[in-house]
């Protein structure tokens, strides 16, 4: 006898042995997953400490209540049973238990079913994701591919889309985000006159705030926030909704339909963005220099004439339809992202919100780097 | 063995005729060597434990999947070899319930049921709507042209799929898991209304399903697929296989694990 040291309102176990060949095995108590119950190494020890034991028998006459605890600790015991070669006998186990004991034990266990927990080389990783990035540049390129043709059939008067859908989409990305991106760029009209205003008032110059201001905002900074805040508003909505169509099989009714998804869903989200993204960089243009102009007045006590003189004569058209063909190329690489990441979406509730944060994680580094290839190319044509 | 009663079948010409067809996710065989004929006004069912590939059969005889090897064959269009403009063509003659009714949410159950309508035919506005009217009321839908499919329950929304299928009064219709999600009496009356359609517009149907009771009021001929073996182990009327198939996993199947288990090991 062992292991008497338990509480009395937890299940126990005990070990007798009846001939030197066979254990039998006492269980007593309630067996409860959510007491502590006896783990399953005193067996091992147990029949650790006589190595010649044959047969392995129960007796339950004490146990008091049993769940799944007790299960588990059943089947450990018979593969246990199973590896060292010992013959189990359940007859003292309640009938109840025994026949859970058989339905687990019914199906045998699929090979390959459980995941290989073996590690995989490391080369092995490398390779794979290799191939993996390589099929992702090929589906990438392809659906700028089938977007380019599908634009071409609308140049052509041929697309099949709604003019209802792209009516709801320039709503939801053009007049509802007005108010968001006025926000931001007030703001970020803010921080440039402060970071200038700090510097150039210690030459008493500071009126080039309005220069600095109006020509930041509307080469760049009106463009590049609007992106940004469209591509975690709408571009993340794109990928969220079109994923939940792929999801609801909506996207397969289209096509079996012998309706183009890229025409009837993807057209017209590229169509609202190339629409809405020049009036939303405009209207960050003015509200940014509106921050600018609030500074200038507020902070360094210049008149709101001047700062207004000062900005239009500084601002060229060049530098605010260059502002204005940024934003709208960031819209399509907006839309694009969004709508492939869609496309791209698993077959379940969570693959939708993966693909909405690949999608804004994409989105933006394209962004980014186009930023980057513009100013090169602005540069080198001296604009 | 292909059988099947065919005294409701007036013309029993081959209307789909699967070829050698293999089905694959990248190197991962999930089912080969298909090979069976579904005879026009056929109610063929697809039929097979969960798993065995049932719903990506559908989906490679409805063009979203493509087979790794194999031919489908429509009438006597090979469907899989079409040029995209032919496959568009054989698309618009077929009708397909999805098995989460697929309706587009954003639109209205009318919107739904006109929009292929207004893509492929010349009909005005107010002859869509009506259109669109008879077919909810052929579903029994009368009245809800309407409402959202977030308005209406999950039976409804697969009668209203059912109607929108059926918009442009297609030769085939394809049923995915039409009795997942219903209650049986739903179930009984979309059964029904299967083999109502088969009677009134002499369609061809497969139905994709595991729902016996289902199999065994609107069936007239199936193709059994086995996940294990990755085969199909028996074509023809269901009614038949289980008067007389000797394979344990098809009887065993049929009555509900009644038969062919251990005991039926002896009729091999």
């Amino acid at each position: 006898m062992g292991a008497g040291a338990q509480r009395l309102d937890q299940g126990r176990i005990s070990f007798d042995r009846h001939s030197n060949s066979t254990l039998v095995v006492h269980l007593s108590g309630p067996w409860h997953l959510q007491r502590d119950l006896p783990p399953i190494s005193l067996l091992l020890s147990e029949l650790g400490s006589r190595p010649e034991t044959r047969r392995l028998a129960y007796e339950t006459a004490e146990l008091t209540h049993w769940d799944s605890g007790l299960i588990s600790f059943l089947t450990n015991a018979a593969e246990i049973c199973r590896a060292r070669g010992i013959a189990e006998d359940r007859g003292g186990l309640p009938a109840g238990l025994r026949r859970l004991l058989e339905l687990a034990e019914a199906v045998p266990e699929k090979k390959g079913a459980r995941s290989e927990a073996a590690r995989v080389p490391f080369f092995t990783r490398v390779g794979n994701a290799t191939l993996g990035y390589g099929l992702s540049v090929n589906e990438f390129l392809s659906f700028l591919g089938e977007v380019t043709l599908a634009f071409g059939k609308f140049l052509r008067g041929k697309a099949r889309y709604r003019k209802i859908d792209l009516m709801e989409v320039i709503q939801e990305c053009g007049p509802d985000a007005v108010g968001i991106v006025a926000l931001i760029s007030f703001l970020v009209g803010v921080i440039l006159a402060f970071m200038g205003a700090v510097q150039l008032s210690q030459f008493g110059a500071s009126i080039y705030v309005a220069d600095l201001v109006g020509i930041g905002m509307v080469r760049d900074m009106a463009a590049m926030m609007t992106a940004i805040i469209m591509s975690g508003r709408t571009g993340a909505a794109f990928a969220a909704k079109l994923g939940t169509m792929k999801v609801t099989q909506e996207i397969d009714a289209l096509t079996t339909m012998g309706v183009s998804p890229l025409e009837f869903l993807v057209l017209p989200r590229i169509l609202a963005l190339i629409l809405m993204m020049p009036l939303l960089c405009i209207c960050a243009d003015l509200v940014g220099i509106l921050g600018g102009l609030f500074v200038g007045v507020a902070m360094l006590g210049l008149s709101p004439g001047s700062y207004m003189r000062e900005t239009i004569s500084t601002l060229t058209l060049i530098n605010l339809f260059g502002g204005i063909i940024k934003g709208t190329f960031y819209g399509v690489l907006i839309a694009i992202a969004g709508c492939l990441r869609g496309f791209q979406c698993g077959n379940s509730s969570s693959a939708v919100g993966d693909a909405a944060t690949q999608a804004v994680v994409m989105a933006i580094v394209m962004i980014v780097v186009a930023c980057g290839l513009f100013a090169v190319v602005f540069n080198f044509l001296g604009i | 063995m292909i059988t099947g009663n065919s005294e409701n079948r007036p013309s029993a010409q081959p209307h789909i005729v699967v070829r050698n067809l293999t089905m694959a996710y990248g190197s991962f065989v999930l089912m080969r060597d298909l090979n069976f004929v579904v005879k026009r006004g056929d109610i063929f069912i697809i039929m097979g434990g969960s798993g065995c590939g049932k719903s990506t059969l559908l989906r490679h005889l409805i063009g979203l999947k493509e087979p790794a090897t194999g031919d489908i064959t429509y009438g006597d269009v090979n469907f899989t070899r079409a040029s995209p403009e032919q496959r568009e063509l054989m698309l618009r003659r077929f009708g397909i319930l999805y098995q989460s009714g697929a309706l587009w949410s954003s639109m209205t159950l009318a919107e739904n049921i006109g929009l292929p309508l207004g893509e492929f035919t010349d009909l005005t506005a107010s002859q869509i709507r009506e259109i669109a009217a008879l077919k909810l009321a052929l579903v029994g839908l009368k009245g809800f042209e309407d409402f959202y499919p977030n308005q209406i329950s999950g039976g409804m929304q697969k009668r209203a799929g059912l109607a929108r299928a059926m918009a442009l009064d297609p030769d085939i219709l394809f049923f995915d898991e039409p009795s997942a999600g219903l209650d049986p009496i739903s179930s009984r009356l979309l059964d029904d209304l299967i083999l109502e359609l088969r009677a009134n517009l002499g369609a061809t149907i497969v139905v994709v399903t595991h729902e016996l009771a289902s199999i065994f009021t609107i069936a007239n001929n199936s193709v059994f697929l086995d996940a294990e073996s990755r085969v199909q182990i028996a074509t023809g009327d269901p009614h038949d296989m289980l008067a007389h198939s000797k394979d344990p996993r098809v009887r065993k199947f049929l009555t509900r694990g009644q038969e062919g288990g251990e005991a039926a090991d002896n009729h091999e």
